[in-house]
């Protein structure tokens, strides 16, 4: 780095990036959970990965780019704002951690960075990626432009509907959007597509996936990666209030990256309370849900022995929620872990309930979030908190690709 | 021995495997297409457990699977299905199948109900070797269940070997890098390499080569580099034209041999 960036942050520790004890064991494991449960066409592929990443992002000429593009291509650090008239509706000091700031609109760019830069020092030439809303789709479009490289992203039919404006920006940065058409044509649907284009192009490809699912390492890589978000929460509490740790963490929960990435740091720390929110659709109670953890049990989804929702047959379930990027029937392992050693609490919203809170935010703060970060939102209104509580939510994208849906909503309301 | 060593030991060349998907195109078609099969010259049948979502499948394995489902089609049902035929036919029986409706129905549970239906082994891709031999080695063994393995153009021949060490069936040669029925153009030359290289490392099981093996001139090729090949998507396709279903299983292996 040059003289300037370190003048820019000079009270800052350096991001040291990764760390903690909450990796994976030597089998790729957390706890129970984890593994790699893929057929020998995918093996070749998923070894070559697993034998050279902890080398290269361990790497000084690794970390360098990865701390250089962040920030000053993504524009990190991400800014933890004190939401004041938040605070006084909750009876908490309510802190957003503003990952809808960073370059392309949400924490997808930080795992996409970091994967695109493993892929070139991989040598690989075509890069394939999964997407659900098309956040990731568009931060995985995003560095290929900015590392000319080409790039498919396979994306559900019926997603691709209702999150028009992310498939017109991952064209225009020169990305093939391929529609997934098997299932319920959502983000599982759009993840079969992508493992079997990987099956079709050993070679040349990387599959540069998008949350802490898939088989190992896959959900240690972005677990890593995203663990700059809560890397940042520690010295920008300290600088504001004095104290490196917050009472609360709070995020929503599809694959789980958001999450992971904002309680990485904390996780040995037994005094946060660790809450994911999981998109419960209609309703737990109903067939209309995303919920994985109320709903599901063990079993095998894109590689990793994890928590997911299954028919007494053990054929997975079509989830659904209004949010793309949470309608999802599995979780990544690490959260299925944290679930069953009780280490994270896990809770669920309702559309109705992220919606209120997405209209409630806009409303007195200024700050239209994603559908998924309003599921984290919503849950302020079912947590009683004490007056000196601590509270960060992360705000993991922004809402202009939600614009429709809000919209109709309102109206339909009115 | 099972069905599956005993059929190995007796044929070593152009052995006809024929794959299917349990429950395609009507649930109760099981037992026809096993007997029909069994009485056109087929040497192996291989019954796919149809899954919500094959990854490692192509798009007719995905319909049919798809379509099975719909019809009602479960392990449950198909062990019930290979139990009510087991004393009417002799042909070696594998089940092919992904881990998750499997681990739901409980493992050893299914081991045990897969020899009582007179299964002679199984294929689980997404089983990796490791846990294979920690986990499932031992029920296969005492099951007397054949453990199959696949190979591709892209395993190294140490691994190649690890299979082999741990096969009890036939290794399973996976043609090219492709899902099931991709019916994608390949550099034969490599493919021949690829053949030839995995033929180098004289390996104590037989080999048959599976995926984009359609008709006659490829089962005929595949047979050239290996023991048997391994014919799935394309029987599928036939099982979907309109027609007497036993005909069109004794036209289909007819062609073929």
């Amino acid at each position: 780095m040059n003289e300037n960036n370190n003048n820019a942050q000079p009270q800052h520790p350096p991001f040291r990036g990764m760390g903690g004890n909450w990796g994976v064991d030597s089998n790729g494991y957390y706890g129970e959970f984890g593994g790699a449960f893929i057929p020998e066409m995918l093996q070749p592929n998923v070894d070559a990965l697993k034998a050279c990443y902890k080398e290269i992002i361990n790497s000084y000429e690794f970390k360098q780019e990865f701390i250089d593009l962040l920030k000053n291509y993504v524009g990190r650090p991400s800014p933890l704002y004190f939401a004041k008239r938040l605070s006084e509706r909750y009876g908490a000091k309510i802190y957003l951690k503003r990952e809808d700031l960073n370059h392309t609109g949400s924490h997808k760019v930080n795992n996409t960075i970091g994967q695109i830069l493993l892929a070139k020092k991989m040598g690989k030439s075509r890069i394939i990626a999964e997407t659900g809303a098309g956040q990731h789709g568009v931060a995985t479009a995003t560095v290929c432009a900015l590392m000319n490289l080409e790039c498919v992203v396979y994306m559900g039919a019926t997603d691709i509907e209702r999150q028009m404006p992310n498939v017109k920006r991952m064209e225009m940065l020169g990305a093939k959007v391929v529609p997934a058409e098997s299932g319920n044509k959502t983000l599982k649907d759009a993840t079969n597509e992508a493992l079997r284009d990987w099956i079709n192009n050993p070679e040349d490809t990387y599959y540069l996936i998008g949350s802490v699912v898939g088989p190992h390492p896959y959900p240690e890589i972005v677990a890593k990666f995203q663990s700059v978000v809560s890397e940042e929460i520690g010295w920008q509490l300290d600088e504001q209030i004095g104290r490196t740790a917050p009472d609360y963490i709070i995020a929503c929960v599809g694959g789980g990256s958001n999450a992971a990435g904002v309680f990485y740091h904390y996780l040995d720390d037994t005094n946060v309370k660790l809450i994911g929110v999981e998109a419960s659709g209609m309703g737990i109670h109903t067939n209309e849900t995303a919920a994985s953890m109320a709903c599901g049990d063990v079993g095998f989804i894109h590689g990793s022995k994890t928590l997911l929702m299954q028919d007494d047959d053990g054929q997975i379930t079509e989830p659904y929620s209004i949010s793309a990027g949470l309608d999802y029937p599995g979780i990544g392992p690490l959260h299925s872990h944290l679930f069953k050693t009780g280490r994270a609490t896990y809770i669920d919203a309702t559309d109705r309930e992220a919606l209120d809170a997405a209209y409630l935010l806009t409303k007195i703060e200024g700050i239209i979030p994603a559908l998924e970060s309003a599921h984290a939102l919503a849950a302020l209104e079912k947590i009683q908190f004490k007056p000196n509580d601590v509270v960060v939510v992360n705000i993991s994208g922004r809402g202009d690709k939600d614009m429709d849906t809000y919209i109709n909503e309102l109206e339909k309301s009115q | 021995m099972n069905r599956l060593q005993q059929k190995l030991n007796d044929k070593k060349e152009n052995l006809l495997t024929i794959y299917f998907t349990a429950g395609y195109p009507e649930l109760n078609d099981t037992g026809t297409i096993v007997k029909e099969l069994e009485a056109a010259g087929t040497d192996i049948i291989e019954i796919g457990m149809p899954f919500s979502d094959p990854v490692a499948d192509g798009p007719t394995i995905q319909a049919s699977s798809l379509k099975a489902l719909h019809n009602g089609m479960s392990i449950k049902v198909l062990l019930e299905q290979l139990k009510a035929i087991k004393s009417e036919v002799n042909i070696p029986i594998l089940l092919m199948g992904y881990i998750n409706p499997i681990w739901k129905y409980g493992v050893e549970k299914f081991m045990a109900d897969c020899e009582a239906a007179g299964v002679s082994g199984l294929i689980l891709p997404d089983i990796p070797l490791d846990e294979f031999k920690t986990d499932y080695e031992v029920l296969y063994k005492k099951h007397h269940l054949s453990s199959v393995f696949l190979v591709t153009p892209q395993t190294s021949d140490e691994r190649i070997c690890a299979y082999d060490e741990a096969c009890t069936g036939f290794i399973y040669m996976v043609s090219s890098a492709s899902t099931t029925g991709a019916n994608k153009t390949v550099d034969t030359e490599k493919q021949v390499a690829y053949y030839n290289r995995v033929k180098s490392l004289n390996l104590k099981n037989p080999t048959q080569i599976g995926f984009n093996i359609k008709d006659k001139a490829s089962f005929e090729r595949a047979c050239r580099y290996a023991n048997g090949g391994i014919i799935g998507s394309a029987f599928i396709k036939k099982l979907s034209e309109e027609g007497d279903l036993k005909v069109k299983v004794r036209e289909f292996v007819a062609g073929i041999q």
